[in-house]
């Protein structure tokens, strides 16, 4: 169950990992989520947009940037490896409907869960403009994948050592003056998608952003994935991960992400010894 | 006093009782007292706090009872074990005997004699008790039923019912709790094909995520599940019905006949009040999974994180907000206050549980409500706002109710707020099955005798149902509905 049958690397930190699981392939609809956990009891459950799927050959595909210790670990496996737990899919699906023109947005490796809406908005009979962003051309994913959504698709890196200089917010702007979308989906860190929120805001365009949050189990039970939308507390994993960008309480979102940071520092640094240990580079 | 002296005290006291004991020599004898770690050793590990008696403790405590006609204990007993017989044995040393009566009406016996709450069940009106004038002076059922649990253990006996030819059907147990297990087991009995879906990576829902292991080893559950196991359930983790699967689909497309769901009483309940979310507050349900599921207390050994806090308020003052409290203690907060708009006298956690915190340095804050919690400039908890009470009418529950003193409003310094005020039902298999009907509390609404809900072959019982409630009535529940389940399987 769940063995690897593919693993690509995207960029320096940037992985494609397609997943053995057919049960999650044939349910899946786009903008859901899986949990994963590699090993046992000891080891972190971790939420994972499903950035493809393909029924027929049972199998899910999963961008993975290594930044903590569990996805360290999960970009080291290599095909033919088992995950040991992965549930899904998780979260409700995407509203995709026909809205008329939407501007989908995807900013570092949220630019893998956001090919899928892209694509499903685009079946659905939207005109669909895209825009992408990375830190630097590196770090850049999906290009070829959105092109084939949009063969126009904007690119800006923060550096500009590709397609413009800049940030997605300044694109986004203009499509909003000049394009007048009816919808825009943004999909990357809890920053970019706070600001992509405040431009689409002025010009009051229903704006989606997809919550990435802390999460244990994935089913409602520990409140950990909690937000506060439109003065409410709405749980991420059963009632998100989608909510209106405009409603949603940024500040408190990022704080709250910051939940475990002191924690995570210091393991992350202690499992990079271990790891450069147990490679011969320390 | 060590467990191993108090098992030869109960020895030595045996040996003085007179052969032939009538009942007034029996209701002489005092409660055997349970061995438990030492409070100020226990609150820095998690082991299992109370020990169990020996031997001849269990003897001596099954001696006291009387066997009278009218058996009050049974009536009070959710699954009905037949009290009087199970007792008489271990009073003979015939403890097979005792486990093989306690089995034909419970599977958890280990776990029950743990977690029950005896005290308003079986030995509520216990004749003992009531001749000596207090409930705590009732012969200790639950303390004997985990000896006899905890003896077929230790001597590697498991007995397994006998199953039933193959039926030709196929059910579908939806979680793995309490009332789940219970369910499962019932139905395999009778020759079906059983498969139990979890959603979670282990089996057991609130027995592993909820219930800390101080409470409840995690081994014993698993000793349980794997009963289940050599039955011939098939156990499927990481399978959550709603998402991997609907009902209907399970129903329509994949050839179950029936199904019960048993998916618990999942969903965190808050306050309500200004601060919730702040960093540093959580669900007792988040704290405690992090803690018992994910084995966070394993500081070398766990990868999930858990937040240290030097000073932890929990709100409730249920045995949920006990078990949270006494984690904290344990992952090394200086000081764990529970606050409670009530008094000790009115708090529904056991009162065992309310004195083993207590022994271990829990404060109690009472008459008093949080109205505000309040964080720092980086949005991290540091107080909480708290607003005296005191006790007026009694309301529906029959307690005083609380009455908040206008102008009382005072701050008290805390980093970590855990909130234990309860649970709702879990939204998603109503989400995601049309036409299963629910009250206004999101609980399943199902046939009183049954359990069947308003959707054809399709059962429900534990805390979906009744809302939070305990291990053993969930268990009732789950045996109810599998009988009901088992006489419209045979009816197809």
């Amino acid at each position: 169950m769940n063995r690897i049958i593919s693993k690509r690397q995207l960029s320096a930190e940037v992985f494609e990992l397609e997943v053995e699981a057919p049960l999650i392939a044939r349910e899946r609809r786009a903008g859901q989520f899986v949990v994963l956990q590699l090993g046992d009891d000891f080891d972190e459950r971790i939420p994972l947009t499903i950035a493809d799927a393909d029924p027929d050959k049972g199998t899910i595909t999963m961008i993975v940037q290594a930044v903590g210790e569990s996805t360290h670990r999960l970009v080291r496996l290599e095909e033919g490896d088992s995950i040991a737990n992965l549930l899904g899919p998780l979260g409700s699906p995407t509203d995709v409907h026909r809205y008329g023109k939407v501007v989908v947005v995807g900013g570092g490796i949220g630019v893998a869960p956001a090919f899928p809406i892209a694509q499903a908005m685009k079946k659905a009979g939207n005109q669909v403009r895209v825009i992408m962003g990375a830190r630097t051309r590196d770090l850049l994913i999906f290009e070829e994948r959105m092109r084939g959504v949009d063969a126009d698709a904007i690119v800006v890196t923060d550096d500009g050592s590709y397609g413009r200089k800049g940030l997605v917010t300044e694109p986004l702007d203009e499509l909003c003056r000049d394009w007048k979308p009816d919808c825009v989906v943004a999909i990357g860190p809890a920053v970019m998608m706070k600001f992509c929120a405040l431009t689409t805001k002025k010009y009051g365009i229903h704006t989606l952003v997809s919550l990435n949050t802390i999460m244990i189990d994935g089913t409602g039970m520990c409140g950990g994935c909690r937000v506060v939308v439109d003065g409410r507390m709405r749980f991420v994993c059963v009632e998100g991960p989608e909510f209106d960008g405009h409603l949603v309480d940024w500040d408190n979102l990022l704080a709250r992400q910051s939940t475990f940071r002191e924690y995570e520092k210091a393991h992350h640094h202690k499992c990079h010894i271990d790891m450069m240990i147990e490679e011969g580079r320390a | 006093m060590n467990a191993q002296a108090m098992n030869e005290d109960a020895r030595r006291v045996l040996e003085s009782l007179p052969a032939d004991l009538g009942a007034k020599d029996r209701m002489a004898i005092p409660v055997t007292p349970m061995p438990s770690q030492e409070p100020g050793v226990r609150c820095h590990n998690m082991h299992e706090v109370a020990l169990g008696y020996g031997e001849d403790q269990a003897v001596l405590e099954a001696t006291r009872c009387l066997q009278c006609r009218n058996h009050p204990c049974v009536a009070m007993c959710p699954v009905s074990i037949d009290i009087p017989r199970f007792v008489g044995f271990v009073a003979q040393r015939r403890f097979r005997e005792a486990l093989d009566v306690i089995q034909e009406s419970s599977l958890l016996p280990a776990i029950c004699g743990r977690v029950c709450p005896q005290e308003n069940q079986c030995q509520r009106n216990c004749t003992v008790g009531k001749a000596r004038g207090s409930v705590d002076e009732a012969v200790a059922i639950g303390r004997i039923e985990r000896f006899v649990a905890d003896w077929a253990r230790k001597n590697g006996i498991v007995p397994l019912p006998p199953i039933a030819p193959d039926s030709g059907k196929k059910v579908a147990v939806v979680g793995s709790g309490p009332a789940s297990i219970a369910a499962a087991a019932d139905l395999r009995r009778e020759g079906h094909d059983v498969y139990m879906f979890e959603a979670l990576h282990r089996t057991g829902g609130v027995l592993v995520y909820g219930i800390p292991e101080f409470r409840l080893p995690k081994a014993l559950v698993e000793s349980e599940i794997e009963k289940l196991r050599s039955m011939g359930v098939h156990i499927e983790t990481n399978y959550l019905v709603g998402r991997t699967r609907t009902i209907r689909e399970l129903m329509e497309e994949d050839g179950f006949d029936a199904i019960f769901i048993g998916t618990g009483a999942g969903l965190p309940r808050f306050m309500g009040i200004p601060g919730e979310n702040l960093v540093g507050v959580f669900s007792a349900n988040e704290y405690l999974t992090r803690s018992n599921l994910m084995k966070a207390y394993d500081e070398e050994g766990s990868r999930t994180p858990i937040y240290r806090a030097r000073r932890v308020a929990v709100f409730g003052g249920g045995n949920v907000a006990m078990d949270a409290s006494r984690t904290a203690l344990r992952l090394g907060a200086e000081n764990v206050t529970i606050i409670y708009r009530r008094t000790r006298e009115e708090m529904p956690a056991r009162r065992e549980e309310v004195e083993h915190a207590h022994e271990e340095g829990v404060e109690f804050m009472m008459l008093s409500q949080p109205v505000e919690i309040v964080g720092d400039e980086n949005g991290r908890v540091s107080g909480v706002v708290v607003r005296s009470c005191e006790l007026g009418e009694p309301d529906q529950s029959g307690r005083r109710r609380p009455v908040e003193i206008e102008g009382s409003d005072h701050l008290v310094p805390f980093d970590c707020v855990i909130v234990a005020i309860g649970n709702s039902s879990n939204p998603l298999i109503k989400m995601t099955t049309p036409g299963i009907e629910v009250n206004g509390k999101g609980n399943f609404i199902v046939d009183e005798e049954t359990g069947e809900t308003s959707i054809k072959g399709v059962y429900a019982g534990g805390d979906i149902v009744l809302g939070a409630a305990t291990v053993i009535l969930a268990m009732g529940q789950g045996r109810k509905a599998a009988a009901a389940m088992n006489r419209y399987l045979a009816a197809r």
